[in-house]
């Protein structure tokens, strides 16, 4: 069976400079897969291959095994895979509820004419949307409950940023989730939470997650698979006691020879 | 460890808020109980007891034309409030709705002067509505690649376009520069809409309904999808929205509802005129918006009201004397706290004022020998207060540079220093209003109508009913 993604020996391009070259990248179902390597190393475009927000030069994207390389962003979200984004791109002026109901444009199908006249389909899915929102919003305890639905999102904490990014991720309705850095910009407590929450996604809700991290702590606690990538290619690959010990990766990060350096 | 998502701050919120004191938290109460449509509801009711206190025809007509610039509004917010595409090209739109319901009510489509289409508005209106509606989906088309700056440019050659296309298309339809006229009266079913009063209460109708349609949508995903794409269009993708499809949606929307505006226009008017679709109109369309607050359906109707009467007040030199005035008077009176402050500038301006008179008047008697513009009440009040000499011209148009600087100055200082600029500025500008400013309503009306909208942007950049907005950081 094909694994739920995969990505064939995938390529990208900016004019001469090559971004991505020949990564081969998959994901199981009900896997937790992480991502590391320095900054510049193209984790997040990575992200944006699979999304469709890039169109790879060469290679392939498969969802399921089938080819999702060129389609649109909205097309691909709408097959199950959803993002967030790692510079934080909510809809600042919509309330915290708002923000997550409107990731449900693609999974609802009232006209405009039904909206306006109230008719059953558009009142029915209103009320699924209204509960899937609040749904969802209820995986972050109360942070993000009660008199905050109402608020609009630039009044809420990085912190909270960083979770209503995944709660409108989830009322997508995705297979596979890509999070890009959710521990960034978080306390200990709080990043210890994250890492929890990242395990119930897979196991409550039976998600795959692909997830960049720079924080060893959270990526040595959750992740099943760990791939290493410098300069768009990837240098390692497997458990995370393996990729962490890789001279690879050691190099990646430190620089050649890290003892002799540390002698001088 | 603690449990997961335990949030003390949420959990206690209840006991943390503060509805501020007075008539205040009376009026933050009703406002959170009651719903848009017994709003509506209320408006309706106004707008109905306001139309059978309108006797005068002029006035009937100066409602009517609030109710259409309203109406405009309405459709202009679409894609400039809620999608955030800001379309220059709108005018187009209005007057595409204006000229279709003239061509089809009128000799237009005839030959030699005679015959025609002379359609009934049931089938006229919707007939023009739904074409716009694909002119909408055309333009769309044409400015889904660009945003921002770029198609502000590109909508605004449309308005230009279609100025040229009535121009200088087809004069035996069109009309050339001479447009259309003589149209027929708005009828259908045997019934007809003539006088001012009943397109008052056609306006009246079209813009409640509208208003109740719009607020459905932008409630619905459809709006929810638009505010989205507005803060941050690359993520709206990212979320399931197809983003290129929602733009040519609010193109559409928003051309219908600016060809429903031109249909009445034009019944209104039974002309249509090239110069009824400048770029002055588009502006005047604009401040209704941005006054009101961009992306309120409440504010887009209320900046239609003030915007339009207070720019007939303003052309009336007897009105725009108590606007004037008012104004400054509200402004300083919700502007300066405590009540011992204002008490010590509204003093410090009246005493300022015969002070300078009584001096002035000793040194030159022909420097206060001119008569104030103002007539009636203001005229008598202000007369032995305000210097103005026996030419004013000249005088009043170094003081009106002499107003902007003193204005500029009181922005800049705080505290004290500012309440006693006040006070000399207040003086200067009754000054140039009675020498200068009232001579000229005209002129006047259109700096006014900039000073104003300047100073209630200040004051409250996101309108008067508008909410605050942060832009995205990209």
């Amino acid at each position: 069976m094909a694994p739920l993604l995969e990505l064939d020996r995938l390529s990208l391009s900016f004019g001469g400079l090559r971004a991505l070259s020949e990564l081969d990248l998959h994901v199981d179902e009900n896997e937790i897969v992480s991502v590391i390597g320095p900054n510049g190393a193209g984790k997040s475009t990575v992200f944006n291959v699979i999304t469709g927000i890039y169109e790879p030069t060469e290679g392939d994207v498969r969802l399921s095994g089938e080819t999702i390389a060129g389609k649109r962003p909205y097309k691909i979200t709408g097959l199950g895979i959803a993002r967030t984004f790692q510079s934080l791109r909510l809809f600042l002026n919509m309330s915290v509820k708002e923000n997550v109901k409107s990731a449900t444009y693609g999974n609802t199908k009232a006209t405009p004419v039904e909206s306006i006249l109230r008719l059953p389909r558009a009142r029915r899915e209103e009320r699924e949307v209204n509960a899937l929102a609040e749904e969802v919003l209820s995986f972050f305890g109360q942070r993000l409950m009660g008199y905050r639905w109402d608020q609009p999102a630039y009044v809420l904490s990085y912190a909270n940023r960083r979770r209503l990014e995944i709660a409108r991720a989830l009322a997508t309705r995705p297979r596979l989730l890509l999070l890009d850095e959710p521990a960034a910009g978080m306390n200990p407590k709080e990043t210890h939470e994250i890492t929890e929450l990242i395990g119930r996604l897979r196991d409550e809700r039976g998600l795959a997650i692909l997830v960049i991290e720079h924080d060893m702590h959270v990526v040595e606690g959750i992740s099943d698979r760990v791939i290493a990538l410098d300069h768009g290619v990837k240098i390692a690959e497997g458990s995370y006691e393996l990729v962490a010990k890789h001279p690879a990766v050691i190099e990646a990060y430190l620089g050649r020879d890290p003892e002799a350096l540390a002698e001088a | 460890m603690s449990p997961i998502g335990v949030d003390e701050w949420v959990a206690r919120s209840g006991e943390r808020r503060d509805d501020g004191s007075g008539w205040r938290k009376l009026l933050a109460r009703a406002d959170a109980r009651v719903g848009w449509w017994q709003r509506l509801a209320l408006v309706t009711l106004v707008g109905l007891v306001a139309g059978q206190l309108l006797s005068n025809v002029n006035v009937q007509t100066v409602a009517f034309n609030s109710l259409l610039y309203a109406l405009l509004a309405l459709g202009l917010n679409i894609a400039v409030g809620w999608a955030g595409l800001l379309d220059l090209g709108y005018i187009a739109f209005f007057g595409f709705g204006a000229y279709g319901y003239a061509v089809f009510s009128s000799t237009a489509l005839g030959s030699d002067g005679s015959g025609g289409a002379h359609l009934a508005a049931i089938e006229s209106i919707p007939i023009v509505v739904v074409a716009a509606g694909v002119f909408g989906v055309i333009i769309g088309l044409i400015a889904l690649r660009l945003s921002g700056d770029y198609l502000a440019i590109v909508t605004l050659f449309v308005g230009q376009a279609f100025m040229e296309v009535v121009n200088n298309v087809d004069p035996g339809t069109l009309g050339g520069v001479n447009g259309l006229f003589g149209l027929d009266p708005l009828h259908s079913f045997g019934g007809r809409v003539e006088s001012p009063l009943g397109f008052y209460y056609l306006a009246l109708i079209l813009v409640v309904v509208l208003a109740g349609i719009l607020h459905l949508l932008d409630t619905s995903r459809t709006g929810r999808a638009w505010r989205a794409l507005r803060d941050d269009e690359l993520a709206a993708s990212a979320m399931t929205v197809p983003v290129n499809k929602l733009k040519v949606m609010a193109f559409s929307f928003g051309a219908m509802v600016g060809a429903l505006g031109g249909t009445v226009f034009a019944a209104e008017q039974t002309s249509v005129f090239p110069t009824n679709f400048t770029e002055n109109i588009l502006i005047l369309i604009y401040a209704c918006l941005v006054l009101g607050g961009v992306g309120s359906i409440a504010g887009a109707i209320l900046g239609g009201l003030v915007v339009t009467i207070g720019e007939q007040m303003l052309s009336s030199p007897h009105d725009a004397g108590y606007l004037f005035y008012g104004l400054i008077l509200i402004a300083l009176v919700t502007r300066i706290r405590p009540w011992r402050k204002l008490a010590v500038v509204l003093g410090g301006v009246v005493g300022f004022g015969f002070a300078a008179h009584a001096i002035v008047g000793a040194i030159s008697s022909a420097a206060v020998a001119g008569s104030p513009g103002s007539g009636g009440f203001i005229g008598s009040a202000v007369g032995d207060y305000v210097i103005v000499p026996g030419n004013p011209a000249t005088y009043g148009n170094i003081l009106y540079v002499v107003l902007i600087c003193a204005l500029i100055v009181v922005v800049r200082l705080h505290g004290t220093r500012r309440l006693l600029a006040v006070i000399p500025t207040v003086y200067i500008a009754a000054c140039c209003w009675e020498s200068r400013l009232i001579v000229n309503p005209a002129i006047t009306t259109q700096i006014m109508i900039g000073a104003i909208l300047i100073v209630t942007m200040a004051a409250r950049p996101e309108g008067l009913l508008g909410k605050r907005r942060v832009e995205t950081v990209l």
